[in-house]
């Protein structure tokens, strides 16, 4: 079990290198950095000045070596525009997002559940064939256009939500938060069904589908034959089969919020690590660019570390088969 | 004589496909005695199983069904609402299927799955159903059942996992077992101790088994009496050693004929021509007819119905005492 946790932990140190490389050569391929920082009129010796003083002329892997070394201090370097370092340019947008992202998964997970353990028991009703209807839409649907029809409808003509913004924050240490307040919690209803509404539709889908193939399992037919309540043979031992392929995919799936909150934070005007990234491609920030794809990738294998876990503590067998390959 | 702790009279089961109607059950009756081993025997589709799903309940939409009646201990089940049902499988009526492999949910451990179905039918608590759950798998020939308890189905050999499907199906101590070829799916030498087992348990509890299965060795081996199927009829009941030894209906004969001896002359089995009907195209009159080497007008037109001949039960125009020189 151990030995199964490090192999994966050393297979992420690798993927995590590869996007390190990757993210420093940004830095060379889009451009000069020292054109970016200086006016038009600079002499061509203060720009070797600066040159120098940046390190920029020492060998290439001398200077990936000290922007590896950096990177594992979370010194991303100086942002461009702002002309502040990124590490606290992101830390200050890092609460926006995530509570954006989380609040949209669990959207996701408890609709997309429900919608999809109904749909599979129920399946001739009514409201399970509009559930499926709806699940087409949230699946054709771009994000953005979601968006901006909830704004229309929401903000606009009804004046009910904020069409912008995060509302009012209060500070908790380093991490602003906008769950404690009214305004900040009615700010965030509309981006978390927009970013979560994909998911949403793809999980109920998934529950429905595998609720269905499991239904018709022997196991549930001796648990029938065993004399089992409905109840405990729908929610005891059915679901809990279901949730195995469940919980892969809405593990993967929380990445890809957070990297696809890039379009609901631009649409909502939301104040995160997205906005922030659209902004610094605007103005060719490269190290806002380069430390936005490591966070988003350092999330991404964490995420995918923690449901190779997550998945042995639901499953008995893959314990055992973990166990006999280490 | 005693009331049978099962009594299915004239059963009928339907399929309702968008078709057609498709009679998977027509019209079988039988009686199993307390303490009885009846073996249910016929070639896949004859509607063995259907039989067996019937009398537990457990036949899902579009089947249903559609006539006769099913007595448990003298109480009429077929019509009960579903929650009635329900209360009676697991408690009254055990149910042990083909593959023990996918018996057992995987994700639970298999004490938990016994002490769950434990306590949904009897009101002991939860460390006195695990106690039970411990004494039932030694029952069933689990070795240090106190540690087993605690394994996941995975764990277990094939055998052993049809040892817990079975300590399952006994755990309410019911009146009636009803097992779907459960050695089907297993090894010879694991299907003997099985067949033992079961058989042991019937005789210790005084429990009546339906044991439906395609293998004559465990018939002869266990039953007490035995119906040979055919098209979703009985061809013939009786018991075991006369309908082995000395089968009335073409069909039967057939069947036993087909079984190699060990006596070993050197004679080819025998063979029945062609297969069974589907649902969809059972001739008129006795279904076995187009097979049937002594098949004459008869019966292609009149459905043969049961008839009593010294213990054995056969349905065929040939025993028809008034018809008999016809022949």
């Amino acid at each position: 079990m151990l030995a199964f946790t490090l192999r994966r932990a050393v297979q992420a140190i690798g993927v995590m290198l590869a996007v390190g490389v990757i993210a420093f050569a940004m830095f060379r391929f889009a451009g000069d950095p020292v054109n970016q920082m200086v006016s038009i009129d600079t002499s061509a010796a203060e720009r070797a000045s600066i040159r120098q003083s940046l390190g920029l002329d020492d060998p290439v892997l001398v200077q990936f070596g000290r922007y590896f070394i950096n990177a594992l201090q979370f010194k991303f370097g100086v942002s461009y525009q702002f002309r502040l370092p990124v590490s606290s340019l992101l830390a200050e947008r890092m609460p926006a997002t995530l509570e954006l992202a989380i609040c949209a998964t669990l959207f996701a997970m408890v609709c997309g559940i429900l919608m999809g353990v109904y749909s599979a028991l129920r399946r001739d009703t009514v409201l399970a064939r509009l559930f499926q209807a709806v699940s087409l839409i949230g699946i054709s649907l771009p994000t953005f256009l979601i968006g901006i029809l909830l704004i229309y409808l929401f903000a606009v003509t009804l004046g009910w939500l904020p069409s912008f913004g995060r509302g009012e924050v209060v500070k908790l240490g380093w991490w602003s938060t906008g769950l404690l307040t009214i305004s900040g919690l009615k700010a965030l209803i509309m981006p978390s069904i927009t970013l979560g509404l994909f998911q949403m539709t793809l999980i109920m889908r998934l529950v429905r589908a595998e609720m269905l193939e499991v239904l018709r399992t022997d196991y549930i037919r001796f648990a029938r034959a065993r004399g089992l309540t409905t109840r405990a043979i729908h929610f005891g031992h059915a679901l809990k089969n279901t949730l195995v392929p469940v919980i892969t995919v809405a593990g993967l799936q929380f990445g890809s919020v957070i990297a696809f909150s890039i379009i609901t934070e631009t649409v909502f005007q939301w104040p995160g690590m997205g906005l922030l990234f659209v902004q610094a491609v605007q103005n060719v920030d490269i190290p806002i660019m380069a430390a936005y794809l490591l966070m988003v990738s350092l999330i991404f294998v964490t995420i995918n570390l923690v449901v190779d876990v997550l998945y042995t503590v639901v499953d008995p067998r893959l314990r055992a088969t973990v166990g006999r390959a280490s | 004589m005693t009331q049978p702790v099962l009594s299915v009279r004239d059963l009928e089961v339907e399929f309702v496909t968008r078709r057609a109607t498709l009679r998977a059950i027509n019209g079988v009756s039988f009686d199993i005695a307390k303490g009885e081993v009846l073996g249910v025997v016929g070639e896949s589709g004859a509607g063995k199983s259907v039989t067996g799903l019937a009398v537990i309940g457990l036949i899902d939409p579009p089947g249903r069904i559609s006539g006769g009646e099913i007595q448990l201990s003298g109480t009429r089940i077929d019509h009960l609402p579903p929650e009635q049902i329900r209360r009676i499988r697991g408690k009254r009526i055990g149910m042990i299927f083909q593959d023990p492999l996918t018996s057992l949910n995987p994700l639970y451990r298999i004490g938990d799955q016994i002490v769950e179905t434990i306590r949904t039918h009897t009101s002991l608590s939860e460390s006195a159903a695990r106690r039970r759950a411990i004494d039932l798998l030694a029952e069933v020939g689990i070795p240090a059942p106190e540690k087993r308890i605690d394994g996941y189905p995975h764990e277990f050999s094939g055998g052993m996992r049809q040892r817990v499907v079975i300590a399952l199906a006994i755990c309410a101590e019911p009146e009636l077992i009803i097992a779907d070829e459960p050695t089907t799916a297993l090894d010879v030498s694991v299907q003997a101790q099985i067949i033992a087992l079961i058989k042991r348990l019937g005789r210790d509890h005084g429990t009546a088994v339906m044991l439906v299965t395609h293998d004559m060795g465990v018939i002869a081996e266990t039953c007490d009496r035995v119906a040979v199927m055919y098209s979703g009829r009985i061809a013939e009941i009786g018991p075991v050693q006369e309908v082995v030894r000395n089968p009335l209906h073409p069909y039967a004969k057939g069947l036993m004929g087909a079984i190699p001896t060990l006596a070993g002359d050197d004679k080819r089995l025998v063979q029945i021509p062609g297969a069974m009907p589907r649902l969809s195209a059972i001739p008129p009159g006795c279904p076995f007819n187009p097979r049937c080497a002594l098949a004459f007008d008869r019966c292609r037109v009149e459905r043969p119905e049961p008839i009593r001949q010294g213990t054995q039960s056969v349905a065929c125009h040939l025993f028809e005492p008034a018809k008999e020189t016809a022949a």
